[in-house]
Formats: structure tokens, C-alpha cells, sequence
């Protein structure tokens, strides 16, 4: 049985395509998500998994859109646009589905802010004020995570994760050390480092802090840092995946 | 192999049966083994050897259907061609029935096969079931097995193929009842050389057996039916992808693989064309997601059990990129029958919008309960009553559970509906994959909402957030409902949840396991209300102030 055959790709020829966005018209390439366009017109989704430079994961739904004809919302990160597509990126639907996501997600682990190093600068906290979402009607699930510390300059905190797989894809696609990876299913899911060992004993972790810097929330930290302290910095993802041919 | 050397093998099979005194099958499906019909099968096949005259074959076959009174046994005398099916037989029952050959049938253990369980069913997908030995190729070739195959790649070009499929009008058994034939010709358009197909035997909504039972049975149907479907879209490799839980049918399946090979009927220059196609079998470790289909390929790929956004459709991108056409058990099961006996024959079954037949896994609170096929359009009411024998112990029906975990529960008002995918959609429910569950007055709604809801939680893989965070909030809703401890607000969260979690989900198992919550409240709301408390006993709300104050 051969494995993954080898495709080899000529120059495509990518076609420009028209489409409206909250009644806008707009030009695209074909090849371009809804988010990409949306962005590159001036129009925000709000969107936690996707991050420019790293594979497109779709899987926090945040950024689902309607789309004429489409029998339910798709998300904008994963989906491509097309001739004549009609898109809604802010009806009142998705606004409510949106704040009941963000709920979920801050119902499912502790994300007491006050405490927590990210305060301040933490892309989960900015989406529930972008989003409106300033209260939570389902019961927090207060299960106690670990915190491990075994690194010597981070730290991961489950608590605060909310399994974007943001370091998962950096650490295997940007840094190639694929020491982050998924243990369990549902609820049970963790981020893990090797096969689930302490990060401290990790034998291909590199130290290169990337899988830090692209965390949205207080997850994963630089150990030392306070309250509010933790900043991130992601820029520096689209340059080296372009620079790389990772695109 | 050509027809000639196959139309050989059927009449070296007829020739032996000729010689036969009597053909006796015992049923070696895995419900009747495990009643203990292996050691039948060991007795009659002792007194078969001992017996002087000789002349009778004990024969190991697949599923009869009626799960319930197994160990099940059928005895055919070739001279006149009759036969009797017993039931509940034991080892002990080995002697008795034995000797009973040549006389009259044994009345203690005898099972009527005029009564509706079996004549009301039309069989397609199960014609060998129960009749032909699986572990034998010979058997499934002398009852006209792999010709339609042959046929095809020496006489029909693949387009000729797709037509038939088209004009059978088969939709996906596997649960989305896509049509088969407009799936089939995506792919076989696709211009990349390199294509796959894949047969989904995952198999994993709780209750169902049909694809286990159609493997376990008679795996050369769908091996020929997959040969089939990889020459008509053009793919030279396949895969089964089969739950590890499924020895039996996985140990069936291998040996089919084999025998077929070894004839030439799989594998290089399929009967001395150009036509390569190459099976192999990929074990599932029993995730119900793995059963998703981009999911499935992952898994076959080595990665995650995980679904990916679609599109793109597997039929444009699945297996490592390439075009690749997925497709149920049953759905390919079908195939052969369809090529043999033409499109337009399997259109005659059915109704016009869901034709042929389907395969159901009867359960619940039902006298009858087993495998069952029959064909689309038969009224619900025929399935419970009839073929199923209604329901014991004097009580009443109360609802039908269809589709599994994605589907709903029908009650008593529906049971006058045609069996098709779209009504049973309208109502609610879906066809799914076939799993059936009769329930009666003493089942609560609530607790069967909640039963599938805790499966769809702890199978989630957790990937997207709605489905991974939002089902263990629906699931300790219905929880504190069932419990008597909800209030109203609870119940309008669990409302808003179902329509979140079903409008936003990134796969099937998301986006449907709401359905068993939404189609109780629609049909049996009162038990939910009834489970609420009393306002007066509720939780102290925060003060309203409103214009009377
Ligand atoms: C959560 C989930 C589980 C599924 N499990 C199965 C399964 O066990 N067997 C199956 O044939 N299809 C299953 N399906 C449907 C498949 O994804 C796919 O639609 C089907 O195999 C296509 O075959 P068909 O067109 O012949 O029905 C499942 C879908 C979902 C969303
Ligand atoms: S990770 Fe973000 S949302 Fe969570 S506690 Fe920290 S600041 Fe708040
Ligand atoms: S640790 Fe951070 S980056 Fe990794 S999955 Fe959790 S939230 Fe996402
Ligand atoms: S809907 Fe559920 S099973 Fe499907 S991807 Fe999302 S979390 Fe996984
Ligand atoms: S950003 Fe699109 S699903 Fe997360």
C-alpha cells in the first residue's frame, strides 16, 4: 500500500471571486477565507483558535458567520469564499451564540482574572468585552486542575487553557519539536508535553518560548511574571511561516 | 475467475446439495455464540459424523434475525425442499433434533417462519444471511456472488456502473442518507489519479448492530460491492475501517480478503482486466467520532480521531488529500444486488424518495426484537406490531427511539408514518444508521434524553468548544431536571444550549446530539414540566421591581 502520494503542484491560477460581506461588496481570491477577507476589508470576526501563520484549526467557533442558502453558520476561518457568496458576520443569532460560547469557555476552567498574570493582556478576556458576554448562566464546573512548573523559565497553568491547540501547532509547525500534543477526549482533553510527562523533563522541548507567546490566555506563562504582568507577542508568527514557505 | 469458472463453482455446489439429505445451519453470528450456539453447531456436527447413512451437512452460517429466541438453528431437506427454523436450541436439544432428520419436525423447539417477523421482511442487503456459510467464498459465489463484479470489469464500462448506481436511487445508510450515486460520480470526476474508497464499518451508536451482523454474515457482499465502487470512481485501493470491539467480523472479513485474492476476484488484473483493487482492514479503537468520516480518515492516517471542517468534502479531499468516497456497510452491501438485478429493479423497492430497503436493529420493550430488513415506506406501526410482536407484559407503547444518539423519539401519533428519511426527519427524528428502540409507559423521556446525552458528552473528542463544554452543561441540566431539582430557568438554558450547540458544533456528533432533547420536548414537554418544582419552592429570586411596587 503506497503512503501519502506525492502531488505535485503547478502554478495554480487562483481566480478573484465577489462576494458580500454585511452588505458590503467586496473582491477576493478564491483561495481566501471568510476571516482573511473580513480582515483585510476592516471587518472583525472575533476569533480565538485561528492565529495568522499556523494552520487553521476551527475549532472554538467563534467565528461563525451566515452565509445565504447555507443551511446552518459555518466558521469563517475554515471556510473558503466563493462567487456570489452572502455573508452576515454580526446578526443578533450569532452575537447570542457567540457570548453563550465565550460562557461555556469560562464555565469550563477557572478563569478568575484578578489573580491571573495575564490579566489585562488576554485575548479571552478582550473577547468577552468585544462580544458583551459579562455574565455566566451555567454553573462553573470548579474542577481543580494542575499547574506545572516543572520548567525552568515557564509554566502552564490548565486552568486558565481553553485547548485552542494554538502551542500544539506552533511547537510542531513553526518550531518542529512537536512537544505539545492532546491527551483524553471531551472534557476530559489536556494539553500535554512529551507523553505527558512534566515540561521540565521534556526531551525535545527547545525552550524557544513560542508555544508562550502564541497562548491567548494565562496558560502558559513566563515564569516570575505577577499579576497583569504576562504580555504576549505573536507578530513575529505570519513573517517566519512566510519566510519558512509554510504557507 | 470469469463467469464460466463461477457459473463452475455453482454447479459443483448444486451437485453436492443434491447429494445432501438434509442441510442444517446453525446460526455462528456473534448474539447466537454467545447464547452458546457454538457448542450446538459442535454437537450436530458429532452425530452428522457418526451417522452411518450419512448425507447431512452441519453448516456454520450468519445472522437468521430474530436475536432474541437464539441460539437459532434451520433444517432444509433437499427432497421436498422444506424448511424449519428452531429456536432457543441447546446442546442438549443436539441428540433430539438430530434424529428428528428424517421424521417429524422437533414441535417443542419450532419457530414459525410464517409469522410477520419474517414475512413481512423483504430481504436485499441480508438475502445470505443466515443461509451461506461467511467463512466459505464458494458458498457466496454458487448464490450468484461476485458476478455482478465480474460482469462489470469485462463487459460494463465504470460509467455504466455509476448509471445503475444513480438510477437506483440509493441513499447512505450510514445515517445521512446522501444520495449514493451523485457521491460516487464527485469522486469519479475528480481528475487526481490516486483515489480512495473507504468502507465505514465503525459502527458506533449504541445498540446498533447491522453492519456487524451484515460482516459477520456475509463479508463478501461488501467486498464485492466495494470492488465495485472502486471501479466505477476509478480507485485502486480501499479500506475497512472496523472497530476493534468486532472480532468476529474483523476475523471474517481477513479470511474473505483472502479467499477473494486468491481467486483473483481482489487484488491484481481482477479476473484478467486491467482492474487492480487491493483491500485492507484498519482497526478502530471504538471511538463513536471515529465513525465521523473526516475523523475516520484521520485515524486511518495515524493522526488524532478528530473531524476537520468541511468542506472540503472527502469526495474532493479526504484520504492524504486525495478524492475519496466514503460509504456504510450496508450502503455497499447493496451494490452487488443492484448491479445484478438493475437499477430500475431497486427503484421498484421502497418509495420514491427513499428506495430499496433497511436494514433495523430492533430492541427495547418489544417481544420480537433482532434484525430486520424491510423495505422503505412500511409504516412505523408494521415494525412495532407486527414484526416486532408489540410490546410484553400487557403495557402500553409509548414512544420509538430511531437514529441513536443523533436521532429522537417518535411517539404513538407517528406510528402511522412511512419509514423514509425525509418523514422521519420532519418528525424530528432521523433514519440514522438503524438502531430502533421500543419504549414503553414505564420509560421517562427525560432519562432517555439524558442516557444520550452522557453518551454524546464522554464521546465527544473536544475539539470545538459548543459540543466539548456545551453537552456537560446539557448533560448536568437534564441531570438536576431528571432529579426533581430544576426550575424553570434551567429548563430555557437547556433550550438555548441545544439550539447553540446544534447551530455552532464544528461535526455531526455536535451538531445532532441535541436532537433527543429537542424531540422529547416537542412530543412529551409535560414530563419535563412535571419534573420542575412548584414555583412556590423554588430558590428565592433576586426582587423585580416593576411599575406596581
Ligand atoms: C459522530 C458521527 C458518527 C458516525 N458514525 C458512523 C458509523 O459508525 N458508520 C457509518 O457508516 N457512518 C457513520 N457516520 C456517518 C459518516 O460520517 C458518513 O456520512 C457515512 O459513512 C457515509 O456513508 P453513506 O453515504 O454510505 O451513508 C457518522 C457520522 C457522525 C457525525
Ligand atoms: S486567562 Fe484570561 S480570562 Fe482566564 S483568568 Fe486569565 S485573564 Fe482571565
Ligand atoms: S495552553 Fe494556551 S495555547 Fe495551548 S491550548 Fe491551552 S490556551 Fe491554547
Ligand atoms: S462537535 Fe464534538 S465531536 Fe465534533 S468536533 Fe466538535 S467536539 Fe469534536
Ligand atoms: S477562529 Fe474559527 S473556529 Fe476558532
Amino acid at each position: 500500500m503506497p503512503g501519502p502520494p506525492v502531488t505535485t503542484a503547478p502554478g495554480v491560477k487562483v481566480r478573484v471571486v465577489t462576494l458580500k460581506i454585511n452588505e458590503h461588496d467586496i473582491g477576493a481570491r478564491e483561495t481566501d477565507s471568510i476571516l482573511d477577507v473580513a480582515q483585510a476589508n476592516h471587518i472583525r470576526i472575533p476569533s480565538l483558535c485561528f492565529l495568522e501563520g499556523l494552520s487553521t484549526w476551527g475549532a472554538c467557533r467563534l467565528c461563525v458567520v451566515e452565509i445565504e442558502g447555507y443551511p446552518r453558520p459555518v466558521s469563517a476561518c475554515s471556510t473558503t469564499v466563493s462567487e456570489g457568496m452572502v455573508i452576515t458576520t454580526h446578526s443578533d443569532r450569532l452575537k447570542r451564540y457567540r457570548r453563550t460560547i465565550l460562557e461555556l469557555l469560562f464555565a469550563e476552567r477557572n478563569h478568575v482574572c484578578s489573580v491571573c498574570v495575564s490579566n489585562g493582556h488576554c485575548e479571552l478576556q478582550d473577547l468577552a468585552a468585544e462580544c458583551g458576554m459579562d455574565h455566566v448562566r451555567v454553573p462553573y464546573r470548579n474542577q481543580p486542575y494542575a499547574i506545572d512548573s516543572t520548567h525552568e523559565m515557564y509554566r502552564v497553568d490548565h486552568n486558565r487553557c481553553v485547548l485552542c491547540t494554538r502551542c500544539v501547532r506552533v511547537c510542531d509547525e513553526i518550531e518542529g519539536a512537536h512537544t505539545w500534543d492532546v491527551k483524553g477526549r471531551g472534557i476530559e482533553c489536556q494539553v500535554i508535553t512529551d507523553l505527558n510527562q512534566p515540561w521540565g523533563d521534556s526531551s525535545s522541548c527547545t525552550s524557544c518560548g513560542k508555544c508562550v507567546q502564541v497562548c491567548p490566555t494565562g496558560a502558559l506563562v513566563k515564569k516570575g511574571t505577577a499579576a497583569g504582568e504576562m504580555e504576549k507577542h505573536d507578530e513575529f508568527l505570519p513573517y517566519l511561516a512566510q519566510m519558512r514557505g509554510n504557507q | 475467475m470469469n463467469l464460466e469458472d463461477l457459473a463452475e463453482i455453482a454447479e459443483q455446489s448444486a451437485e453436492a446439495e443434491k447429494k445432501q439429505r438434509h442441510c442444517v445451519r446453525v446460526c455462528m453470528a456473534a448474539s447466537c455464540q454467545s447464547s452458546g450456539a457454538g457448542a450446538v453447531l459442535d454437537g450436530l456436527r458429532q452425530h452428522a459424523e457418526q451417522d452411518a447413512e450419512g448425507g447431512v451437512h452441519v453448516k456454520s452460517v450468519g445472522c437468521m434475525g430474530l436475536c432474541s429466541a437464539g441460539p437459532l438453528v434451520s433444517v432444509d431437506a433437499t427432497e421436498p425442499k422444506t424448511e424449519v427454523m428452531y429456536k432457543d436450541v441447546t446442546p442438549d436439544d443436539a441428540a433430539e433434533l438430530y434424529s428428528s432428520l428424517d421424521g417429524d419436525p422437533l414441535e417443542r423447539l419450532r419457530c414459525s417462519t410464517d409469522i410477520p417477523f419474517f414475512a413481512r421482511q423483504q430481504r436485499i442487503v441480508l438475502k445470505n444471511s443466515g443461509v451461506i456459510d461467511p467463512e466459505h467464498i464458494d458458498d457466496y459465489i454458487a448464490a450468484g456472488g461476485y458476478a455482478s463484479l465480474v460482469r462489470a470489469v469485462t463487459e460494463r464500462t465504470p460509467a455504466d456502473v455509476l448509471r445503475e448506481v444513480k438510477q437506483s436511487g440509493l441513499r447512505g445508510r450510514g445515517g445521512g442518507g446522501y444520495p449514493a450515486g451523485l457521491k460516487w460520480s464527485t469522486v469519479a470526476m475528480a481528475p487526481e489519479p490516486h483515489k480512495f474508497v473507504i468502507c465505514n464499518a465503525d459502527e458506533g451508536d449504541p445498540g446498533a448492530f447491522m453492519d456487524r451482523a451484515v460482516l459477520e454474515s456475509d463479508p463478501h457482499r461488501v467486498l464485492e460491492g466495494m470492488a465495485l465502487a472502486g471501479y466505477a470512481i476509478g480507485a485502486e485501493h480501499a479500506y475497512v475501517y472496523i472497530r476493534a470491539e468486532y472480532p468476529l467480523a474483523v476475523e471474517r472479513l481477513k479470511k474473505a480478503i483472502k479467499q477473494a485474492t486468491k481467486k483473483g476476484l481482489l487484488g491484481r488484473r481482477i479476473s484478467d482486466t486491467t482492474f487492480n483493487f487491493e483491500i485492507e482492514i484498519r482497526l478502530g479503537a471504538g471511538a463513536f467520532v471515529c465513525g465521523e468520516e473526516t475523523a475516520l480518515m484521520a485515524s486511518i492516517e495515524g493522526l488524532r480521531g478528530q473531524p476537520r471542517p468541511r468542506p472540503p468534502y472527502p469526495a474532493e479531499e479526504g484520504l492524504w488529500e486525495c478524492p475519496t468516497l466514503i460509504n456504510n456497510v450496508e450502503t455497499l452491501a447493496n451494490i452487488p444486488a443492484i448491479l445484478a438485478r438493475g437499477g430500475d429493479w431497486f427503484k421498484g423497492i421502497g418509495t420514491e424518495k427513499s428506495t430499496g430497503t433497511k436494514v433495523f436493529a430492533l430492541a427495547g420493550r418489544i417481544a420480537n426484537s433482532g434484525l430486520i430488513e424491510v423495505p422503505m415506506g412500511i409504516r412505523l406501526r408494521e415494525i412495532v406490531e407486527q414484526i416486532g410482536g408489540g410490546i410484553p407484559d400487557g403495557r402500553r407503547f409509548k414512544a420509538v427511539q430511531t437514529g441513536g444518539p443523533s436521532g429522537g423519539c417518535l411517539p404513538e401519533e407517528h406510528l402511522d408514518m412511512s419509514v423514509e428519511y425525509d418523514t422521519l426527519r420532519s418528525a424530528g427524528s432521523i433514519m440514522g444508521s438503524g438502531g430502533m428502540i421500543v419504549m414503553d409507559e414505564t420509560s421517562s423521556m427525560v432519562d432517555v434524553a439524558r442516557y444520550f446525552m452522557e453518551f454524546c458528552m464522554t464521546e465527544s473528542c473536544g475539539k470545538c468548544v459548543p459540543c466539548r463544554a456545551g453537552t456537560v452543561q446539557m448533560h448536568g441540566l437534564l441531570d438536576k431536571i431528571a432529579e426533581g431539582r430544576a426550575t424553570q430557568t434551567d429548563l430555557d438554558l437547556l433550550e438555548d444550549l441545544c439550539d447553540v450547540v446544534q447551530a455552532t458544533s464544528l461535526c455531526g456528533l455536535g451538531q445532532t446530539a441535541p436532537n433527543p432533547v429537542l424531540s422529547t420536548l416537542r412530543y412529551f414537554r409535560h414530563e419535563y414540566d412535571e419534573k420542575l418544582r412548584p414555583e412556590s419552592e423554588r430558590w428565592p429570586l433576586l426582587p423585580v421591581v416593576t411599575g406596581d411596587n
